[in-house]
């Protein structure tokens, strides 16, 4: 009875804070909260595709000789899967969480720039369609995710194929680049007041590391992109080696992104499982100071590193030592993470839900992948296992174990925050471990196949070289994976229904996210809160685990904002209006900015297609289209 | 009334400096995001030079930058590079930041005392900053005019592929930042920029300066180095 009625509660608020659903609705919200459920649902949406092109590349690799898809299919099976998992998946679910949690975690109302964030949801969910859908017309891109020039180059691969992967790079490059300016400012200049940056929840911290990552990062490979497209478009000689085009200069400029760009996925999966586990070991964070800086630490050496993907191309032992070395160095940071989670751990009084058990599995998995990857940044042995399923284990072990499985423990740490119901545990339990065994049944098997000699990419192989049984073992185990991930899909969509009520904070968590309803009022804190330590709500409701955490004064305490006050819990649930808090607008012309730049660059593949006044007419149309709209968006106001 | 009523139509072009909203540092969020976006943009410029830098004196053919080349058919190919007349285009580009400079502190100082006359008109220098953009991309398009009519397009070798495009790239920046100092002159010219509105004229700057300074090394590393 007392449940129905909290139920009741519960869902006329949750419908008061959304006061607007409908598609219109969600094309001109400017909340980061509606746009971080956008990313998140967009991703889940990939990741099934992704999953699904996973399973048929190893139903195809199950046995020898099989030909259940043709090596063309499998060309493009395999360089969608990889573009897919980490442009599509990994990257937006990493922005979900960027979305709904900086704002939160520091205090905020929204974004610096709300519209902005539109813009960079609109630009990814419509470039993600440009550079999927032509898998549905044999068209999809064949040339691996990496795009090895001048493999990728227009003698090698004619046809529409890499163009759409071209422009498709170019186009989810604008909304990465847009999404991190707007969350660089905004971490730096919307913390509440007394949020220092060593009072920053590690979530936050580590996003930070990445926006700046992407925004060093991004620009290398947009150059290159360019190249390409120029080399494919208009007759170049970047890449061509019969006009004394370097074949490496792809490679250099790709993973001098691309490097950086593995940490991109990582980093943000570290920062949920440093709120999960504190959370949950009922424990502040072990060495929080260098959790932080081994975090800037990786961000920083990650850019020095990028040759370690180029041993076998023969740089000379020079480079090669360099190389070797400076990857042995990374290590020191992320095993310092390692130590520290364990520490954080260590004494703690362990609860464990399923996120906990999916961070701890992030702790063990990423360790694996971690221990392969020191393994081959030694150039001997690295060319021994330079593309074969060697490689293959060990960057699965650490996206796979690392990033995923930090993002399933952030995925049900934060579910009841922002849903305000809690997920099913008993569901969750049984799909922590089919991913577990899952994802170790099918990677740790690649280890061998690879140290026998599997090479990546090959479509099939003959018997009798020692690798049928580790490929069957690999195949059931993604078969696991994809159970998994029907489970939890099952679970997701449950729980938002049925999954029971959570309150502000079902977990005793340390963070200000967890001070607010859940889900979260339209304006978030209806009083900014002032911040006097890095754990705010256990200062409020166990001081007990806070000796020897830094604070600030309370007589030293200088409000800065005539609006701020103590950290407290909000209960109440009032409109935006009845408290005078200023809300932006809802528009859809950062919609119509990104549907113009998607409209210019289809131009551009159809005069690939000799369709020439169609094509300047789109290139035209969708260019004036895109100004057109930024201007009507800039004199607009904001709210 | 009359200040609601301006900010109103104040509001009609740049939204939220109105408010004075709390912020961490002070700063406005437009200033913060600019100087992330010349960070990114510093990679950009980065790849595209030393992909040029990588490239030089690796064209199979010519013509060449710095040297003549007899082509197997016994054509001759003066050197392409004209570095009297890219000097003059590089000095009033250099010009163009001082003019900027001036146009932001015509703004800023728009009613104080020392800014009367034409020291005190942003419109002036506005115009001043975008026409003297103009100029340098007029002499972009003759330079690139004429290296097609001796001989040297996009396609021609590598010294082509690489030289325009990163001069390509860079003019293009010239060429949005010259839009952007139109629209500032539109609103200048509509209401009137004042002290209020320095941001918008400020971030505008930050970005000229850089792809001022970005020419400099271009220029350098380009022509003036053989």
């Amino acid at each position: 009875m007392a449940l129905t009625a909290a139920t009741t509660a519960h869902a006329s608020s949750a419908s008061q804070s959304s006061e607007q659903t409908g598609l219109w609705s969600w094309l001109t919200t400017v909340d980061h909260k509606k746009i971080g459920i956008l990313y998140l649902y967009t991703a889940l949406f990939y990741l099934l595709v992704g999953g699904l092109e996973a399973v048929l590349i190893r139903t195809q690799l199950a046995k020898p000789n099989l030909s259940v898809v043709s090596a063309e299919l499998y060309n493009q099976l395999f360089t969608m899967h990889g573009t897919t998992m980490v442009f599509l998946v990994v990257m937006p679910l990493s922005a979900a969480f960027f979305n709904y949690l900086i704002p939160l975690q520091i205090g905020a109302r929204d974004v610096a720039f709300p519209r902005l964030n539109a813009f960079s949801y609109w630009v990814f969910a419509l470039g993600g369609l440009f550079i999927t859908l032509p898998i549905f017309f044999g068209m999809a891109p064949n040339g691996g995710w990496f795009g090895y020039a001048p493999l990728s180059g227009p003698t090698y691969s004619g046809g529409f194929n890499m163009d759409f992967w071209v422009l498709g790079l170019q186009i989810l490059g604008i909304s990465s680049l847009a999404a991190a300016f707007n969350f660089i400012t905004t971490i730096i200049n919307m913390r509440a007041p007394g949020m220092t940056l060593m009072r920053m929840p590690m979530f936050t911290w580590m996003s930070f590391v990445v926006q700046f990552l992407v925004i060093l990062a991004f620009p290398v490979i947009t150059a290159a992109l360019f190249f390409l497209q120029f080399d494919r478009f208009f007759g170049t000689n970047f890449y061509e080696a019969q006009a004394g085009g370097d074949p490496l200069l792809w490679q250099h400029l790709f993973w001098v992104f691309g490097h950086p760009e593995v940490y991109i996925l990582i980093l943000p999966a570290f920062g949920l499982v440093s709120e999960v586990l504190p959370t949950h070991s009922r424990k502040p964070l072990f060495g929080y100071n260098v959790m932080a800086y081994s975090g800037i630490m990786i961000g920083f050496l990650g850019f020095g590193v990028w040759a370690h993907h180029m041993f076998a191309v023969g740089m000379g032992p020079v480079a090669d030592s360099i190389f070797a070395l400076t990857t042995m160095l990374i290590g020191l940071p992320t095993g310092v993470k390692i130590f520290n989670w364990i520490a954080t751990m260590y004494g703690g009084s362990l609860r464990f839900p399923t996120s906990m058990k999916f961070a701890i599995g992030l702790i063990a998995m990423f360790t694996i992948g971690g221990i392969s990857g020191v393994m081959h940044s030694s150039p001997p042995s690295d060319l021994q296992q330079t593309d074969t399923y060697f490689i293959v284990a060990h960057f699965h072990y650490v996206l796979y174990g690392g990033a995923m499985m930090g993002i399933f423990a952030g995925i049900y740490h934060y579910f009841p925050k922002i849903t305000g119901r809690l997920m099913n545990e008993k569901i969750g339990t049984w799909q922590f471990w089919l991913n577990f065994i899952g994802l170790n049944l099918t990677f740790f098997p690649m280890h061998f196949s690879g140290m026998l000699g599997m090479p990546r990419r090959i479509y099939t192989y003959d018997a009798g070289q020692g690798w049928d049984l580790f490929n069957m073992m690999s195949t059931v185990g993604t078969y696991m994976l994809l159970v998994a991930g029907l489970l939890f899909a099952y679970n997701f969509f449950r729980s938002k229904k049925h999954g029971a009520v959570a309150g502000n904070d079902p977990w005793g968590a340390p963070t200000l996210e967890w001070s607010i309803p859940s889900p979260p009022p339209e304006y978030n804190f209806a009083q900014i809160p002032e911040v006097t330590s890095r754990y705010p709500l256990w200062d409020l409701k166990a001081p007990e685990k806070m000796a020897g955490i830094e604070h600030s004064h309370a007589d030293a305490m200088t409000i800065t904002d005539a609006h701020a006050v103590p950290v407290h819990e909000e209960t109440e649930r009032r409109t935006a209006k009845e408290l005078g808090i200023p809300i932006p607008f809802p528009t859809v012309k950062p919609f119509m900015v990104a549907l113009g730049i998607i409209i210019t660059f289809s131009g551009l593949i159809v005069l690939h297609a000799g369709k020439f006044p169609l094509a300047m007419a789109m290139m035209i149309g969708g260019g004036a289209f895109m100004v057109g709209s930024l201007y009507a968006w800039l004199t607009s106001p904001l709210e | 009334m009359t200040v609601a009523s301006a900010a109103a139509t104040a509001s009609g072009a740049h939204e939220a400096h109105e408010h004075h909203h709390y912020t961490t540092t002070g700063l406005d969020h437009r200033k913060i995001a600019i100087w992330a976006f010349i960070g990114s943009e510093c990679m950009l410029f980065a790849s595209l030079i030393s992909t040029y830098l990588v490239y030089k004196g690796r064209s199979v053919v010519g013509p060449f930058p710095h040297e003549a080349w007899t082509s197997p058919a016994g054509q001759v190919f003066k050197p392409i590079l004209d570095i009297p007349v890219t000097s003059a285009s590089t000095f009033v580009l250099l010009m163009s930041s001082l003019f900027m400079v001036l146009a932001l502190a015509a703004v800023e100082g728009k009613g104080k005392p020392g800014y009367e006359g034409v020291l005190g008109s942003s419109k002036f220098w506005l115009l001043a900053t975008a026409l003297a953009g103009v100029t340098f991309l007029g002499f972009q398009a003759y330079e690139f005019t004429s290296f097609v009519h001796e001989g040297l397009t996009i396609r021609t070798n590598l010294f082509g592929t690489s030289f325009f495009t990163l001069t390509g790239f860079h003019g293009t920046h010239v060429a949005v930042g010259v839009l952007w100092l139109m629209t500032l002159l539109f609103i200048d010219m509509k209401r009137g920029l004042g002290p209020r509105d320095a941001i918008i004229v400020d971030i505008c700057a930050l970005y000229w300066h850089f792809v001022d300074v970005v020419w400099i090394a271009i220029f350098t590393l380009v022509y003036l180095i053989k």
